[in-house]
């Protein structure tokens, strides 16, 4: 029955989705009110439809129903109940559904909330439906979840270990608030082309979209960052993975939308770049979509090898992009330009953010890109790794650094540099300071170390410094809290790498029981290896005692794991974090008879990489408090605004 | 000229001068950093120089994986027609397996012995690496229907 009761809400959502994306563009006409107000409740109709189809699919999986070929091919009776729930979206269809969901969420939230009047929603919600009508369409014609299977096999073929994780359970659906978060700028960025009212209302309406979004995606690769830094035994946060460029640089795009918008509502500054903005952030969701789901990359996530699936998505990213260009190049030109700034204020300020984000972006998107078109255009295979990253978006986001200080000290549309400059500059010493002090004392010696430390304390120090002015003068709101917390975030994130990159230790060495291996000041004993056999996996646990200059300090417990079912491996790690340090350790293969090769790692700072993370989608969430504390504060006021 | 265009004319400078800096950054960026992927065949028919980064896939040839001594592993990645010995010291991933598939990145080194630095294993039972698979149509070692 649910599988059934699935396959009717995926299609009663499409046909609402149809009579949304129809309505919302009628509505979005000069007297059009009627056809708005079909479409505001479509829009409430396909989120229930969507939410059940979503619902009857983590039903299935959660019964084991083995004749949904979907849950055959993807679950495991001896999986535990949290992974069987979460397996409905760790595969292709279940998370085709997962994004479809959202995005009904997203529709409905616009149809509740209705920002920007009724016109802009009508038409924001015309776009949403056509996108839904889009995505339905891929689902039911390439990618259905609700397939039957007859006979019903006994037991299913299991989900990959590796997403087999708490951490990695919740990560899907976290990135795909932020990378469908986008559709909502992209919808409105279009309906304000549509309705021609492209002035800040728009913009307004779109924010705090865009801010869920990018909360969403800081927390989603901070949370993959994390996943991978723990369980792939590396030791290292970042691979520079095409599905982990995939999600940065929407959120690079996302960050620099957020500023561009936050121009634009207050000045009317960049307006036709920022609806530009909207249209390339949520292009990039929709090529992230195309590389993970299409099959050209080979990773963790890619799940589907179907050549149909990657055209389908390839025609609805050459549809969405095409048309939203096309709709951009007719109406664009038309649009009033904002008011004029000095060379020295908070404008220009934004501009460079704005130039360097994109950047970075670009040379994101061209690493990424540039073995997949080669292939395709001349057969040669090849990969750019990890350098060619550094190369480039290195000194890219070093400008940036730089430079972010200065927004928040500069006022619109004429900012002080002298005022600015005078504030700063103990900040500057102190980065300066702190630059030659760890240049002069930590070991090995690294100029680019010292460099990254000197340059996160210039943007934390700069964060506190402007939120303790800002007190004293009296302008301390929630948009300060943001702009401080956010700030600071990335500064220590880039503590946390510049840490971990320059200053990691690691040792690696065969061991037999009693042996020991040492890195940076610790003693690793291994003093057993044993069974650890789980619900559905066998593992090895090696028990490694810690002490350091004699002292025991503890025990660390890394695993391998095999799992018959999925016929995979993955390992365990084990990390004992200390003060800002990790001491991390990983089990390797058995080489020869009781010894064990094992690495270990001491990787300081390491934890501010997601700390930092952390503190960045506070100030998100700083940022969104701030819009609704102004909406209840002065209902009139912010409605006449509107 | 009025401040609006003046403006403009700012933006479109700024906007050409960090385009010009970004490709000037990926150009130089991209001749340096790509690694190459050849199958064994390739690397013994292009005459692959000493010391140059590349990648290498195949199959690791059956009863040719040696340990020892520590963390070194030694063994051969073959496509059918021809071999290439690699050493790699680490630890290897969790599905290494004589006669699977497998990708290594690194540099041969004189006396042609392939020194990786990277060592990636199909991550399933069921998946082989695509240029394996490539590599191996290639050297007509390939049968079709097989594990993918």
């Amino acid at each position: 029955m649910t599988g059934e009761i699935g396959q009717l809400a995926l299609s009663l959502a499409l046909a609402l989705a149809v009579v949304q994306a129809m309505a919302g563009l009628i509505g979005s006409r000069a007297g059009g009110s009627q056809a708005a107000a079909i479409a505001t409740s479509s829009a409430f109709g396909l989120f229930v439809f969507a939410a059940l189809a979503m619902g009857s699919l983590i039903f299935a999986f959660a019964l084991s129903d083995f004749s949904i070929l979907d849950v055959a091919q993807n679950s495991h009776t001896a999986k535990p109940l949290l992974y069987k729930l979460t397996g409905a979206w760790g595969n292709h269809e279940g998370s085709m559904v997962l994004w479809v969901f959202v995005l009904a969420v997203y529709s409905a939230l616009i149809a509740f909330t209705r920002r920007g009047g009724e016109r802009m929603t009508s038409a924001a919600l015309g776009v949403q439906g056509l996108i839904a009508v889009a995505f339905l369409l891929f689902i039911l014609l390439t990618s259905n979840p609700f397939v039957r299977l007859d006979p019903p096999p006994f037991e299913g073929a299991g989900l990959n270990p590796l997403l087999q994780d708490p951490g990695l359970a919740f990560h899907p659906p976290t990135l795909y608030v932020g990378y469908v978060g986008l559709s909502a700028a992209f919808a409105y960025a279009a309906a304000a082309l549509i309705t021609g009212d492209a002035d800040a209302a728009w913009a307004r309406a779109a924010r705090p979209f865009v801010l869920i979004a990018w909360i969403a995606l800081t927390l989603g690769i901070a949370g993959g960052s994390w996943w991978a830094y723990y369980t792939l035994g590396w030791g290292g946060f970042w691979f520079w993975d095409p599905v982990e460029n995939a999600s940065l640089m929407p959120w690079l795009i996302a960050t620099a939308l957020l500023h561009s918008a936050l121009a634009t509502e207050r000045t009317g500054a960049f307006r036709v770049w920022t609806l530009l903005l909207s249209i390339i952030g949520f292009s990039l969701s929709l090529v992230g979509t195309f590389l993970v789901r299409s099959g050209v990359l080979t990773s963790v996530h890619a799940f589907a090898n179907d050549p149909e699936r990657g055209k389908f998505i390839l025609g609805i990213l050459v549809l969405a992009i095409g048309g939203a260009l096309a709709l951009f190049a007719w109406r664009a030109p038309r649009l009033q330009t904002g008011s004029a700034f000095d060379i020295v204020s908070r404008e220009t300020a934004l501009l460079s953010n704005n130039v360097l984000l994109t950047a970075a972006a670009g040379v994101v998107f061209l690493g990424t890109i540039y073995p997949l078109a080669l292939d395709a255009l001349t057969g040669h295979k090849l990969s750019v790794g990890a350098p060619y990253f550094a190369a480039t978006f290195a000194p890219i986001f070093v400008g940036l650094m730089l430079l972010v200080p200065f927004g928040p000290r500069l006022g619109w549309r004429r900012g002080d540099i002298v005022s600015a400059l005078r504030i700063l500059l103990p900040v500057g010493i102190a980065a300066v300071v702190g630059a030659i002090v760890v240049l002069a004392i930590v070991t090995p010696r690294s100029l680019a170390g010292a460099g990254a430390i000197g340059l996160g304390v210039w943007v934390i120090g700069a964060s506190v410094v402007d939120a303790v002015r800002r007190n004293r003068e009296r302008t301390f709101g929630w948009s300060a809290v943001a702009s401080a917390l956010a700030h600071a975030g990335l500064g220590i994130t880039l503590l946390g790498i510049a840490g971990t990159t320059v200053w990691r230790s690691e040792a690696m060495d065969v061991l037999g029981l009693g042996d020991s291996l040492h890195v940076a000041g610790y003693d690793l004993r291994l003093r057993d290896i044993v069974a650890a056999d789980g619900p559905n996996y066998f593992a090895k646990r090696a028990e490694i005692d810690v002490s350091r200059n004699g002292a025991s300090i503890a025990t660390l417990e890394p695993e391998t794991r095999s799992y018959p079912a999925e016929g995979q491996a993955k390992a365990e790690t084990a990390i004992r974090t200390t003060g800002f340090s990790d001491l991390y350790v990983a089990l390797g293969d058995e080489r020869g008879k009781g010894r064990w090769l094992i690495r270990a790692y001491v990787n300081p700072l390491a934890p501010l990489i997601w700390l930092g993370g952390g503190v960045m989608a506070l100030g998100g969430l700083a940022s969104l408090f701030a819009r609704l504390r102004v909406r209840a504060l002065a209902p009139q006021s912010y409605a006449a605004a509107e | 000229m009025n401040p609006k265009k003046r403006r403009r004319l700012y933006f479109a400078i700024a906007v050409v001068v960090a385009g010009a800096g970004g490709a000037a950054l990926v150009v130089t960026a991209l001749r340096d950093n790509v690694l190459y992927f050849y199958s064994p065949s390739d690397v013994v028919e292009k005459h692959v120089p000493e010391q140059v980064a590349f990648r290498i896939g195949g199959l690791v040839q059956t009863g040719s994986v040696k340990r020892g001594p520590g963390a070194e592993v030694r063994f051969i990645v073959t496509d059918g027609k021809r071999s290439i010995p690699v050493s790699y010291t680490g630890v290897l991933p969790d599905l290494f397996r004589e006669g699977q598939g497998v990708v290594a990145s690194g540099a041969l080194e004189h006396g042609g012995v392939f020194r990786a630095s990277e060592v990636l294993a199909k991550h399933d039972e069921r998946y082989m690496p695509p240029e394996v698979v490539d590599a191996l149509k290639r050297s007509g070692r390939w049968k079709e229907g097989q594990t993918q």
